[in-house]
Parts: structure tokens; C-alpha cells; sequence
């Protein structure tokens, strides 16, 4: 599975750093080193939506504060 | 309010504007030779002794706009029709010597080479006289002046001498590529070479970032320029350009601050790589210094690799104030990097040959770096930005910095490290005054430029070099 978030400005701003720590952070507790693939990109070209994440290609929009709950249901339940 | 701080910049523009628009709509090069027609149509001269001079003139600028000539390895060029050949007798008394009684012109030469005529009226026997300057210095009449040619003053590493025809001539092994004649030379003799062409074709066979995608990359002393406008609005220009988006070199400054601190700590002694101007200074004159230069590429290169190997398939374009960093594309070290890069100068001609007026966009955001990557636009940023690094990963060595800016103190430093008397274990070197925000591809050269990278640098979002690269580590 491939998880790739926005590290642009648009997205740094909105607190891209706080969404790349905590999924590391999720993946490494969830023991999913192996299965997840975490990766950065510089704009996805969907500023207003930011943070910006993809996973496996397909587009959700993440906060500080929601990552937690996008990682459960987004990452985990389908690793 | 003044985009530019000369009237040779403005010329160089409105070339650089013409032909980057002549590309756009598909019509070169049959369309070249039309130009300075363009730029100086009628028959009423405004710059040189008529208008076919002037046009001729405009036309080896048009070639440089174009890419300028392919057999010179130097991206520097004189244009020799250009070059107005100004005297260069070196001190000679003017005019304005009143043939005074106090005669401390004489007394202050340590070489006797000044006399005087029936009516008291200084001479410089020039046999005898060694350029120091002194009698300038005491003339109460200011009546001693030094001729020397603009360029040649300029020129800090001697690169620039006079050829058979009297015009300017520079030596390629000796250039280290700074620029500082190009932005000092009154009637605009010596260009640096545009790739502006080249971004163009790149922008156009991108087909809207859909065949690959174009990055911008762009210097920190971005800051300092464009004040006409706001630097978001500057960012949002460069999209309208079409450029897929823009990047902080300084991100890349980050990523060379934490890595040379480290390399420092582990040598014990470094000289610095950012600047290319230094490091083929230190190449040309210094060779034995060579093994001390930062094994890290420049903070473009280092971005610029990074985004090469995450974004593929891409092209990436650096966009700064230097003239020396076309140069230093061409090494192999940092060729497969970057593809092209532009001054601020060109970026400007780009805007308007699309009609971009920036001051009308709203505000995008530029947001990858720290405050210290941000403050290597300007002399010291770089040392404060190491010792940022050995503060933050923990590591245990002083750093003794010595900071220069402009050739002649990076020159002190390397001489005085080549005779072990140097009390430092780190040379930042700059071959810019003030650093890269005194680089000849500056629209402006201002006293409140370093202020400005200041604030700029207190703007950013991320406060310590680890926690802006830390995004990085995502890959």
C-alpha cells in the first residue's frame, strides 16, 4: 500500500509535517513498516483541500487533527 | 516603482522580453533578426552615435538571449561592438589641480614620481608611480583620478584584460563565471548568457505539467526582489507561467546545513560548496585548498536531486540571482539535476512576455524551509545556519566561522589558510558582496535587502533545520 502525502507549501503550512510524523508514528506502532509505503510529493494541484493524501492513488484530504482516525480507517483496516 | 537599478538592465530585459515572446507564439528564429527594430525603431539614436549601431549591438544581444555563442564553454560574454573601450591610463592629475603651494600630492608619494611644471601644476611620472593612490587620497581639489576601466575594477580575480581592438577581453581559465562585470560595465559590453529559451521549450512541451512536470526552484533572495509586488503573488506568477510548482532552495540549504555540520565535525576543517564562484576560485588559485571544499553539493543541486528522484518524470528550474549557477550546471556532479537556470532578471522578461502583471494575482505560498536555510541568501547566513546543525543533532565541536563576501575577503581567508594562519575551521565563502543577494542577476542591489532575507527567514513556518527536512525522511 502506498500512502503519499503532500509536503508542498500549501499543504506545509496546514501542518503537512504533524500529518508525515504521526503517520510514522501510527505505521511504526501498527507494526505496518512492511506493508505501508509512506512517501512525500511536492503538490498534488488540490491546495484547498490540504492536507493532501493519497492512498494507492485515491484522494483524501487530512488534518493534524483527523489523521488518527483516516489512519484507523484509511491505512489499517485496509493493510 | 523601479523594477530595475540601471538602464543596461533595461535594455537587457526588453531584449531577453522580446525574444522569450517571439518563442511563445512559435516565431523563432526567423522572427531574431526583426528585433532590435522592435527595441530601437526610427532613426533617432538614444544610446550609442545612430540607431544601426545601436541595432547592430542589439542583435549580439539577441543571440545571447538565444543562448549566445555554443563554442565559448564560458557562459560570461563581451560583446565586443559593445564595448566602449573607456581609458584606462590608471592615476593621472585632471584639470582640477590649482598648482596649490602645500603640494601634499608630493609628499605622501613614496615613489617620487610627482613634479611640477612652471606653474606648480602636478605631473605623475608614470615610470615611477605604482598605482597606490595616495596623492588621490590628499588632493584637497580631488584633482588626481584613477582611469581605470569599470570591468576591470569589478573583476577581483583579474580575468578581464584589454585585446588588440582595445575591447575587453576575459580569460576563461581565470572566470570564475560572478557576473560582476555584467552588472558593472556602464554601456552593458558583457552578458551573461540566457537559457530563457530553453525553459520555454521546456514549459511548452509539458502540455500543462502532463508529460512531466516543471519545477521551480527558487532562491532565497527572492525575498529582496520583486518589491513591487508580493512575494505569494510572485508565486502565483510563476504557476501562471506554467510551472507545476515552486520549491525553496533553501529547503535544499537545510538539507546541506545539517549534513556539512556533520562532515565539519568529523574534518575538523571545511571551506563551503554553495557558492560555484568560490569553489572554481579555490579550483583555479587555491589548488591545494581543494581537499578542504564541502563534499556537499549546492543547496539548488541538493533540492534539485531530491526532487529529481521523488517526482520523476520532471524538469527542474532554478531561479536566483546568480549568473555563476549557469556555470555550475554544466558540472557533471549536478548536470543530471537541474536542467536550467534563470536569473531574476529573466524571470521578470518572462512575466511580461505573457502579460503577466503579478501585482494583479492573488497571493500563493511559498513554505518548504527553515529560517535558517532561508538566511543563506546573505553573507553568514551559512555559518549560523552550521551552527544551527551542530547545536541541533547533538554534536560536540566549536566552530570557529570566518564569513566572506565579495572575492577579495574569501581571498584573505584562503591565503591565510594556505600559510596556516588562519583562526578558523570553517570558510563560508560568497564571491558576492553581501552574498547572494548582491548577485549580478539581482533586479536590485539595495541596502535593505539583507532585511529583508532577515524577515523573510523569521516567516517561515518551520523554526529548526531538523524540522523542516524532517518531512523528507517521509521517503
Amino acid at each position: 500500500m502506498k500512502v503519499t502525502v503532500c509536503i508542498g507549501s500549501s499543504c506545509h503550512i496546514k501542518g503537512s509535517r504533524q500529518v508525515v510524523e504521526s503517520l510514522q508514528y501510527l505505521i511504526e506502532q501498527s507494526r505496518l513498516e512492511d506493508k505501508v509505503e509512506l512517501g512525500g510529493t511536492f503538490c498534488m494541484g488540490r491546495c484547498q483541500q490540504g492536507v493532501c493524501v493519497t492512498v494507492d492513488g485515491e484522494f483524501h484530504s487530512v488534518t493534524p487533527d483527523t489523521v488518527k482516525e483516516f489512519f484507523e480507517k484509511e491505512v489499517r483496516a485496509r493493510a | 516603482m523601479r523594477k530595475f537599478d540601471t538602464k543596461v538592465q533595461y535594455l537587457k530585459y526588453k531584449v531577453l522580453r522580446e525574444v522569450a515572446k517571439e518563442a511563445f507564439a512559435d516565431r523563432l528564429p526567423e522572427t531574431a533578426i526583426d528585433i532590435p527594430k522592435m527595441i530601437v525603431p526610427g532613426k533617432v539614436p538614444t544610446m550609442r552615435c545612430c540607431v544601426y549601431k545601436e541595432r547592430a549591438i542589439l542583435s549580439e544581444r539577441v543571440k545571447l538571449a538565444m543562448g549566445g555563442n555554443k563554442s565559448n564553454p564560458n557562459v560570461i560574454e563581451v560583446i565586443d561592438i559593445a564595448c566602449d573601450e573607456c581609458p584606462m591610463g590608471g592615476y593621472e592629475v585632471t584639470n582640477a589641480c590649482r598648482g596649490c603651494l602645500a603640494h601634499r600630492c608630493e609628499d605622501v608619494c613614496r615613489f617620487g614620481a610627482i613634479s611640477f611644471d612652471s606653474n606648480h601644476v602636478a605631473h605623475i611620472d608614470k615610470s615611477k608611480c605604482r598605482e597606490c593612490g595616495a596623492c588621490s587620497k590628499v588632493c584637497p581639489y580631488s584633482a588626481i583620478h584613477n582611469y581605470r576601466r569599470p570591468c576591470e575594477s569589478a573583476c577581483k580575480v583579474k580575468a578581464i584584460s584589454m585585446g588588440a581592438e582595445k575591447q575587453a577581453c576575459i580569460d576563461n581559465e581565470k572566470c570564475i563565471s560572478c557576473g560582476a562585470c555584467v552588472y558593472q560595465c556602464p554601456f552593458g559590453a558583457i552578458m551573461d548568457k540566457s537559457y530563457i529559451l530553453n525553459v520555454i521549450d521546456m514549459l511548452k512541451g509539458s502540455h500543462g505539467n502532463r508529460n512531466y512536470k516543471i519545477f521551480a526552484v527558487v532562491a532565497p533572495s527572492i525575498s529582496s526582489q520583486f518589491t513591487y509586488a508580493k512575494l505569494g503573488q510572485v508565486i502565483t506568477g510563476l504557476r501562471e507561467l506554467g510551472f507545476h510548482t515552486v520549491v525553496e532552495a533553501a529547503l535544499g540549504a537545510d538539507m546541506v546545513a545539517a549534513a556539512e555540520s556533520r562532515e565539519l565535525a568529523e574534518k575538523g576543517f571545511l571551506e563551503s560548496s554553495c557558492c560555484p564562484a568560490f569553489v572554481k576560485y579555490i579550483e583555479t588559485n587555491f589548488p591545494e585548498l581543494v581537499q578542504h571544499i564541502s563534499h556537499n553539493l549546492s543547496p539548488m543541486a541538493t533540492i534539485a536531486r531530491y526532487i529529481k528522484e521523488h517526482e520523476a518524470p520532471c524538469k527542474v528550474v532554478f531561479i536566483g540571482p546568480c549568473t555563476a549557477k549557469k556555470a555550475e550546471i554544466q558540472r557533471e556532479s549536478v548536470r543530471p539535476y537541474v536542467d536550467a537556470v534563470l536569473t531574476f532578471e529573466e524571470l521578470q522578461a518572462l512575466f511580461d512576455s505573457r502579460e503577466i502583471d503579478i501585482t494583479a494575482l492573488s497571493e500563493g505560498v511559498l513554505d518548504n524551509a527553515s529560517y535558517f536555510g532561508r538566511i543563506f541568501a546573505r553573507s553568514g547566513g551559512l555559518a549560523d545556519a552550521v551552527a544551527e546543525g551542530l547545536r541541533e543533532q547533538g554534536l560536540d565541536f566549536e566552530l570557529k566561522p570566518c564569513a566572506c563576501d565579495g572575492i577579495e575577503a574569501c581571498k584573505l581567508a584562503l591565503l591565510q589558510k594556505s600559510r596556516g594562519k588562519l583562526d578558523a575551521n570553517f570558510i563560508e565563502g560568497m564571491a558576492c558582496v553581501g552574498g547572494c543577494i548582491g548577485g549580478a542577476g539581482c533586479l536590485t542591489h539595495g541596502e535593505k535587502n539583507k532585511a529583508e532575507v532577515d524577515k523573510y527567514g523569521r516567516e517561515a513556518y518551520e523554526k529548526t533545520i531538523q524540522e523542516a527536512i524532517s518531512v523528507l525522511k517521509s521517503n
